[in-house]
């Protein structure tokens, strides 16, 4: 079973729906003892970082989400919910993540020319870190996924396990061993996007 | 690099497509449902579905196949229609719309953006403006067309920007139906004042539209269109491979 964590940030309905399309038993929960019982749990996440941890640490269940991925469990952050992952994030102030892959959230402002517009908004092709990601079994590089955000992951290139280039290499997706995010979002990003699903829930 | 956007737009009716359809295939040809299916699985970058229904019941039924659509379709869809209130925006949104589009609702309460941004983000706000030249002037209508607000359409537009607008919608009353091409002229002006994805909306007729569009527009984020696809004068799969051929970065 999966979990898709429930902390009152977005709608989960589309989620859920692409997990139902691809066979997997999914349930949005904001019960920590659903979490623990869980094969794998799902981050999501729109809005603002400073707004979304805070209510996430409201919930309780960030101490939760930590522990069972320092326990081994797979966990995914999808958009906001990847980019909670990481340990700091620069959106309307300085707020801390949960600190599961080294790295911080920057303005992608500070990285891509200036004509460029924001936020990055559409499709764009994933280029695969030096290694492939069991993440990305099932799809090609140079596939499409679908991105709307203003704020990137900094960090070390050991972490990155793809990228978009978008007037600069953006980071896409990134992975800290059993820990997993996607910048876009996997749900909206039509068959590419179910199979990245799919080989997380078999991961 | 992020590829040009081509987005069918279905207005629908109690629950049907209006315009009617012409594809080989599909079994119903008006279903909102089979339609976003047969879009997504041939190439189309987003949906929009335009509510065009008056009755409460008719609402029931739009926000009943929306939830089946984007439980089965899984790309960015936008909804626009009848988009007058917060709760309006509540209610799409939770049947499964990733983007509310608004056009009349921001027209009679300009505080529509701003509180639907503050509380949605401005990526999921998009203004529909529908634009006509009035004595040489771009004019705001309203009610789908068919009334001069008097506004002048970019300093309105740069307005709704300013108050979250994430996109615009820029549906040019000029060239709308005459599949002439998209209004270049129009769309240029909009692309200069506002630094928010730009989509176009009407005069698209053929192929060649498109590539002219994004060629002298590189501004342009997006193309949007109906009856050229619903009636399949125009299918997406040839028009990507088009756009592929002459440079223009697209989703193939």
């Amino acid at each position: 079973m999966i979990a898709i964590v429930d902390y009152g940030v977005g709608n989960l309905f589309s989620l859920k729906s692409s997990l139902a399309a691809i066979g997997a038993d999914a349930v949005v929960t904001a019960d920590a003892a659903v979490l623990q019982s869980a094969d794998k749990i799902l981050l999501p996440g729109v809005g603002a970082f400073g707004d979304a941890a805070e209510k996430l640490r409201a919930t309780g269940l960030d101490k939760v989400v930590v522990a069972e991925a320092k326990g081994g469990k797979p966990l995914l952050g999808i958009c906001l919910g990847m980019q909670l992952l990481f340990e700091k994030g620069y959106e309307y102030g300085v707020h801390d993540g949960l600190g599961l892959i080294p790295g911080e959230i920057r303005p992608i402002a500070d990285v891509i020319p200036k004509d460029l517009k924001i936020p990055h908004i559409g499709w764009n092709a994933l280029r695969f870190g030096s290694e492939k990601s069991p993440l990305f079994r099932y799809i090609r590089e140079g596939d499409y996924v679908y991105f709307v955000h203003s704020y990137y992951a900094k960090t070390d290139a050991e972490n990155v396990i793809a990228t978009a280039n978008y007037g600069a290499d953006l980071t896409a997706a990134a992975a800290n061993g059993n820990v997993y995010g996607c910048q876009f979002h996997p749900e909206k990003s039509g068959s590419v996007g179910l199979n990245i699903l799919r080989a997380f829930c078999e991961l | 690099m992020i590829t040009k956007r081509i987005i069918p737009c279905l207005d629908v009716k109690d629950g049907r497509v209006v315009k009617g359809v012409n594809f080989q295939g599909l079994n119903d040809v008006s279903s909102p449902i089979e339609l976003a299916k047969y879009y997504s699985e041939n190439g189309a970058d987003e949906l929009v579905f335009y509510d065009i229904t008056a009755s409460a019941e008719g609402r029931k039924l739009f926000t009943d196949i929306l939830t089946e659509t984007a439980s089965k379709v899984f790309i960015p869809l936008t909804v626009g229609g009848g988009i007058n209130t917060l709760e309006d925006f509540d209610r799409v949104l939770k049947c499964g719309a990733d983007k509310v589009s608004v056009n009349s609702g921001a027209i009679r309460n300009p505080s529509l953006v701003y509180e639907a941004a503050k509380r949605y983000g401005d990526q999921c706000v998009v203004l529909s403006a529908d634009v006509k030249r009035v004595d040489g002037v771009f004019r705001v209508f309203a009610k789908g067309g068919r009334e001069n607000t008097g506004m002048e359409a970019i300093g309105w537009i740069k307005q709704c920007v300013e108050n979250g607008a994430g996109e615009i919608v820029v549906n040019s009353i000029d060239t709308d139906g005459v599949k002439g091409g998209f209004d270049l002229e129009m769309l240029d002006a909009v692309c200069n004042a506002v630094s928010v994805p730009v989509i176009a909306s009407g005069g698209a007729g053929k192929i060649e539209d498109f590539i002219t569009l994004f060629g002298t527009l590189p501004k342009v984020d997006a193309g949007l269109a109906a009856s050229i696809f619903h009636f399949g004068e125009v299918k997406i799969s040839d028009l990507k491979a088009v756009m592929a051929q002459n440079g223009i970065p697209t989703r193939i």
